[in-house]
């Protein structure tokens, strides 16, 4: 996979994860047309459309779109799978997620991508196993917040 | 407490968190960019503080900015701060920025790497897990090289949490710095094995990709993944290998046939992976038409459904199997047609692309009359280029192959000129010209159209928006001058050209008008000099004086150039005209000679003159031996080259011929040597010349005069109308040959005309091209018949297909009866193969298990009737059981799990316990089915039997030599022989034989002589030494079993007697 982007449908960007390394002047030139041209389908149009030369899958949730690029020779139904299992990671992770919950807090959308997905490939398709991962490691981060609260506090007296 | 409360106020006063921010942004709707631009100011207060929680905190607002769009790369020393912090939640920003906005350029990467490697290496999993994922978006090939051993390190990890993070990054490690490759690699192979099924997984992803960039260095690792295909039950996992497998395949072509199975039975397991297993078929695998043909059939289900995705993704396979198999996609034309009405752009295309295999001569018009009416319906431009390049394509296609009627075709390209806007009016042109030039019993039709584009020129030029398309008057004019003879009224087409609306075309257009405007005026001088009135060639000679100094002014050189000559020809033919001298032939004279189409070949047919010889020295090259002083002419002393060349090539010729008879001769003792057949001696074709072709004569009742009105219809049914009339013609001839015969039956209709039953409208003399004088006249300088190495290419693999073929019954048996049916209804072809359950259960080291057998059965049902309700059952003996699901009954049959509907067929797999396998075995049983047909069902039965040969129980296992005399040394093997009399074929077909149909693998081969080495599922070796001499085998075999070892050998006899 080259790059995913998450947009509502007035066409503003929820979040964007790239695994090519390219300049902010093209991600944004990328960006804009392929908003453009999702958002001008037809809902009953099928889920697939070759750019440039590259393959693009979008789906739509509710309000949000959710695009992948992929290589000419990947697998499409593949890549709707883990957009549909990244829906189903967030939906369990917030509860029944809306385009909200993403803007509000855009960094743990990106650490569930991250622990879904790494370097464009799949890392782990057990959906449980990423739940447990990131429920791990906000654990640490809210005992760490604590610690240093107090620890702050100390230093304050 | 209190105070904790305080500071938490304090925090808050001066720092908006994310959430303030977003909220901010959404209630600041107007004025966003200043009030953003406000927040970047408060930001950058804050990164100036030492608290490191408000420096995250400012840090994460700053990704979320950069998503917005803005700039933050101001900030990338900050984000550094952030990611070297010590507590996990400001660690764990500080990467996610860091991911987001870090790139190859970002200068402060190189202050990372020290940060990074400690991370990797902390004793918090969560830390190293953060670098990972943070390294695999911003990895540069300093970080990859300085890195790579301690991922390689963390492949190893205890934890699969980071061994399949540390295994996916390496990927992106190879990429950027290939060196780390070759020391990774062992420890890669060996994640295929991981117990955890996260790393497995991904290791096989990594594998995958680097094997689809370079598949040659890991066909080694095929049977590994074989048997991961056919183990794995993550179907994640699964469609990864089948895409290593499409890369693999064309390599290595036994792979092909290996897969063949389990790919088929994956596309009745699943059905999104039927995509890509088609795919990797389609790719490489060696043509199976069994399994293509269900495939198609497969596909017309996903393209049948009513979910546009799987519909495009079936049109998507199709066009890939078109391109291997166009014959099996042919059939559902139908399909792709109705395709082409969808609604959704994306599915039009892709049966766009299908539809250029399926035309043929005989629907050729009916499609492209389709296709107009979607460029008359198409709304967006690029669609509609893309339906106009497929028309051309579809229609000039092998060279010309299928176009029946250039008229038609003309009047096709005619109408695509009335498209708005379109980018490809060089494309129409070009065919415009091609044809004219090429089919010359159209020229005459052609250049009246031409003439008529000509004449409306202002309809295409009328709009700036229009301007791709006035390339079709570069065609147009040039058609027109250079045929001019054909034209019915040549001077109102050079009014036409020389109209002053022409400069506002491109300037090669106005340059081929002019040079082509000179031509017509020969031609009309011609006419009007026989005509007693001479004023009339005058006049047009004054029209031509009038108009063309708009195009000397032109600011195009080409034009001006083109325009002052002819211009000053004629005023220079206008005096003479005053004269009264007879100038016309003089003019003709200019324009003299047709122009014909070059075939491609020509350059290479000139003949080399005789005396040129490209090798000779031009100057003798200064000899050292010899002073210049004694021969200081010797340069221009031809003699001595002249005697010594052609003597030369002489003696290589006789040296050749030499040469050609004693490998001719060698061929003939050779028995591996397959000769051509005597009809492909070299026969060349007459090449018709020109008078041959029959001038047809142009049917007028077509109107000319309209432009732009669809005329092409009309061609269609003029077509139809003409095919009818030879149709009955032909019926009444063979009436008449009926009455001769005085033939009492009633004649039946003839059926659907075949392709050969459509006689072209016009003899067309597509293949005239021109050829240099005294060109050779051969077919083809390629495909030299007489060329004795052509026939040694024969493909091995084919061949083998074909013995398959031939003797399907060796290891499948089927009987079945016709007791109840008038023909026969149900075809069953049963096949017993050992190989998949024995693969996996070899896996788990459990040899008394693999004893199973699974057998493969295809339904294909031949009757008319819908078949459903199909049950399986067979009599089970003591030795050999039907694997029945717990809680059945031991006689229960099995349901098969789907129907049939007409003419379709599909396979389903039973799986046998085995006991014994030493014996062969056979087993009755019976298929029960409910035949549905529109007035009535009834119940049938079907009785079989199953043919369990100890072949069967044979799975091929590769062997190596050292191995194998070990295992002949060790002396457990009880041995025994067979002789084979009689048995004409090659050596090397006979052990092809023996390897396909009995599950051997050729462990050495010396001369006539070879060794095989198979493995039964229960783990006896059995070992054959096959000897020929004169037309008889001896096989001498050894094997731990001898009752085992005495069934194979009769099997071999058997399948040896039968051919």
């Amino acid at each position: 996979m080259q790059f995913m982007l998450l947009f509502s449908r007035q066409g503003k960007l929820r979040l964007q994860k790239w695994y090519v390394p390219l300049s902010d002047k093209e991600k944004k030139k990328i960006t804009r047309e392929l908003v453009q041209t999702v958002l001008a389908r037809k809902p009953k149009m099928c889920s697939f459309l070759e750019w440039r030369d590259l393959k693009i899958v979008y789906k739509r949730y509710a309000s949000l779109y959710f695009c992948c690029a992929i290589e000419d020779q990947d697998n499409e139904l593949i890549t709707l799978e883990i957009i549909h299992r990244y829906v189903e990671l967030l939906d369990k992770y917030f509860g029944s997620v809306c385009e909200l919950d993403i803007i509000f807090n855009f960094e743990k959308a990106y650490f569930i991508l991250d622990e879904f997905l790494l370097g464009g490939e799949a890392q782990e398709t057990s959906k449980k196993n990423v739940l447990k991962a990131i429920e791990q490691a906000d654990l640490l981060q809210e005992n760490q917040s604590e610690d240093w609260g107090g620890l702050a506090a100390e230093e304050v007296l | 407490m209190a105070l904790k409360i305080v500071k938490g106020s304090i925090d808050r006063m001066f720092d908006k968190n994310l959430q303030d921010l977003v909220r901010g942004i959404r209630n600041h709707k107007e004025d966003e960019a200043k009030y953003i631009s406000t927040c970047i100011d408060e930001i950058k207060q804050e990164l100036k503080q030492d608290n490191i929680a408000v420096k995250a905190n400012a840090v994460c607002k700053l990704t979320y900015l950069q998503m917005l769009g803005y700039d933050v790369s101001w900030a990338a020393f900050n984000i550094v701060e952030v990611m070297s912090s010590s507590k996990f939640t400001y660690k764990r920003i500080g990467y996610l920025a860091a991911s987001q906005c870090f790139h190859e350029g970002t200068d402060v990467i190189m202050l990372t790497t020290n940060q990074i490697r400690k991370d990797l290496s902390s004793p918090n999993q969560y830390d190293t897990g953060v670098a990972l994922t943070g390294l695999s978006c911003f990895v540069t090939p300093d970080l990859a090289r300085d890195l790579a051993n301690d991922i390689m390190t963390l492949m190893s990890h205890t934890k699969p949490f980071i061994r399949k993070k540390a295994v996916l990054i390496m990927y992106k490690v190879f990429l950027k710095y290939p060196e780390s490759l070759r020391p990774a690699f062992p420890r890669l192979k060996e994640k295929l094995e991981d117990p955890d099924p996260g790393v497995q997984s991904a290791a096989v992803n990594v594998i995958c990709e680097l094997a689809r960039r370079n598949p040659k260095n890991y066909l080694s690792l095929a049977p590994l993944f074989f048997k991961l295909m056919t183990s794995s039950t993550n179907n994640w996992v699964l469609i990864k290998i089948i895409k290593l497998f499409g890369a693999l395949t064309p390599l290595e072509p036994r792979l092909g046939k290996k897969l063949i199975e389990p790919l088929t039975n994956l596309i009745h397991r699943f059905l999104s992976s039927v995509i890509a297993v088609l795919i990797s078929l389609s790719s490489g695998m060696p043509n199976h038409s069994a399994s293509i043909q269900l495939c198609v059939q497969k596909l017309r289900i996903l393209i049948e459904d009513s979910d546009q995705n799987l519909k495009y993704l079936g049109l998507l396979a199709m066009s890939k199997i078109l391109k291997t198999h166009p014959k099996s996609v042919q059939s559902h034309k139908d399909l792709i047609l109705q395709c082409l009405d969808d609604k959704d752009e994306s599915i039009r295309l892709r049966a766009l692309d299908l539809l250029y295999g399926m035309v043929s001569k005989k629907n050729l018009m009916e499609i492209v009359k389709k296709l107009m009416v979607h460029v008359d319906k198409a709304e967006g431009t690029t669609y509609r280029d893309e339906l106009l390049t497929k028309i051309i394509d579809i229609c000039s296609q092998s060279n010309y192959q299928y176009i029946t009627n250039f008229e038609w075709y003309i009047s096709i390209l005619v109408e695509l000129t009335r498209l708005e806007g379109t980018r490809h009016g060089h494309l129409i042109a070009s065919q415009m010209l091609d044809v004219a030039i090429r089919v010359k019993a159209i020229r005459g039709f052609a250049v009246l159209q031409m003439a008529t584009l000509l004449d409306n020129a202002h309809m295409l030029t009328g709009n700036t928006q229009r301007n791709g398309i006035c390339e079709v008057l570069y065609a147009a004019a040039w058609i027109c001058g250079e045929f001019s003879d054909h034209l019915e009224d040549p001077l109102q087409t050079l009014e036409a050209m020389l109209r002053p609306k022409v400069a506002t075309l491109p300037g090669h257009i106005q340059a081929v008008y002019i040079q082509n405007a000179a031509k017509l005026f020969a031609t009309v001088l011609r006419a009007q000099e026989g005509v007693p009135d001479s004023q009339k060639a005058q006049e047009t000679s004054q029209l031509l004086i009038d108009r063309l100094p708009l195009f000397v002014q032109s600011a195009n050189l080409e034009v001006q150039e083109r325009a002052s000559c002819v211009l000053q020809l004629v005023k220079y033919i206008q005096k003479l005209q005053q004269k009264e001298v007879a100038v016309a032939e003089e003019v003709s004279a200019l324009f003299a000679g047709e122009l014909n189409p070059v075939a491609p070949k020509a350059q290479k047919k000139v003949p080399i003159p005789e005396g040129l010889d490209l090798d000779a020295w031009i100057n003798e090259p200064p000899s050292e031996s010899e002073s210049e002083d004694e021969k200081p002419r010797a340069v221009f002393s031809q003699e001595e080259p002249r005697h010594t060349r052609p003597r030369h090539t002489e003696v290589d010729e006789k040296e050749l011929a030499r040469r050609r008879e004693a490998r001719k001769q060698e061929q003939a003792n050779n028995p591996f040597y397959i000769k051509a057949s005597p009809s492909s001696q070299k026969v060349y074709p007459e090449v018709p010349g020109v008078e041959h072709i029959p001038v047809v004569q142009i049917d007028l009742s077509v109107p000319l005069k309209v432009p732009g009105m669809p005329m092409s219809d009309q061609y269609l049914k003029m077509e139809e109308e003409r095919r009818q009339k030879e149709k009955e013609e032909k019926k009444k001839k063979e009436k008449k040959k009926k009455k001769e015969k005085r033939g009492r039956g009633r004649k039946h209709e003839s059926g659907p005309e075949s392709e050969e039953d459509i006689t072209p409208a016009h003899t067309v003399d597509i293949v005239t091209e021109e050829m240099p004088e005294n060109a050779l006249p051969s077919d083809d300088d390629d495909k030299d018949p007489n060329d004795p190495h052509k026939a040694l290419d024969i493909d091995l693999d084919k061949l083998v297909q074909l013995l398959v073929l031939l003797f399907p019954h060796y290891f499948a048996e089927m009987w079945w009866k016709k007791k109840h049916f008038p023909c026969s209804v149900l075809l069953m072809l049963l096949y017993l193969r050992a190989l998949l359950s024995v693969q996996v259960y070899d896996i788990q080291g459990n040899l008394q298990d693999g004893s199973q057998v699974v057998v493969s059965v295809i339904f294909e049902n031949k009757s008319t009737s819908f078949l459903k309700s199909m049950e399986f059952n067979v009599l089970d003996s003591l030795n050999s059981k039907l694997q029945r699901p717990d809680g059945a009954g031991p006689h229960d049959g099995l349901s098969v799990p789907f129907q049939l509907p007409p003419g379709v067929s599909n396979e389903a797999r039973f799986v046998f316990s085995v006991q014994s396998i030493v014996m062969p075995q056979k087993l009755k049983g019976t298929l029960t089915f409910i035949v549905k047909s529109e007035e009535s069902s009834t119940h049938e039965k079907l009785d079989f039997k199953l043919h369990f040969t100890c072949t069967s129980y044979l799975i091929t296992t590769p062997c190596y030599s050292d191995a194998y005399a070990k295992l002949l040394e060790s002396g457990d093997l009880k041995s025994s022989s067979v002789r084979l009399e009689g048995v004409s074929m090659s050596f090397h077909h006979l052990l092809a034989r023996i390897c396909f149909h009995h599950h051997f693998s050729v462990v050495e081969r010396i001369d006539s002589c070879a060794s095989l080495y198979s493995r039964s599922i229960q783990g006896h070796h059995v070992c054959l030494l096959v000897k020929t001499a004169d037309q008889t085998v001896s096989i001498d075999a050894k094997c731990d079993e001898p009752s085992l070892l005495g069934n194979v050998l009769d099997e071999i006899k058997q399948t040896f007697s039968m051919c």
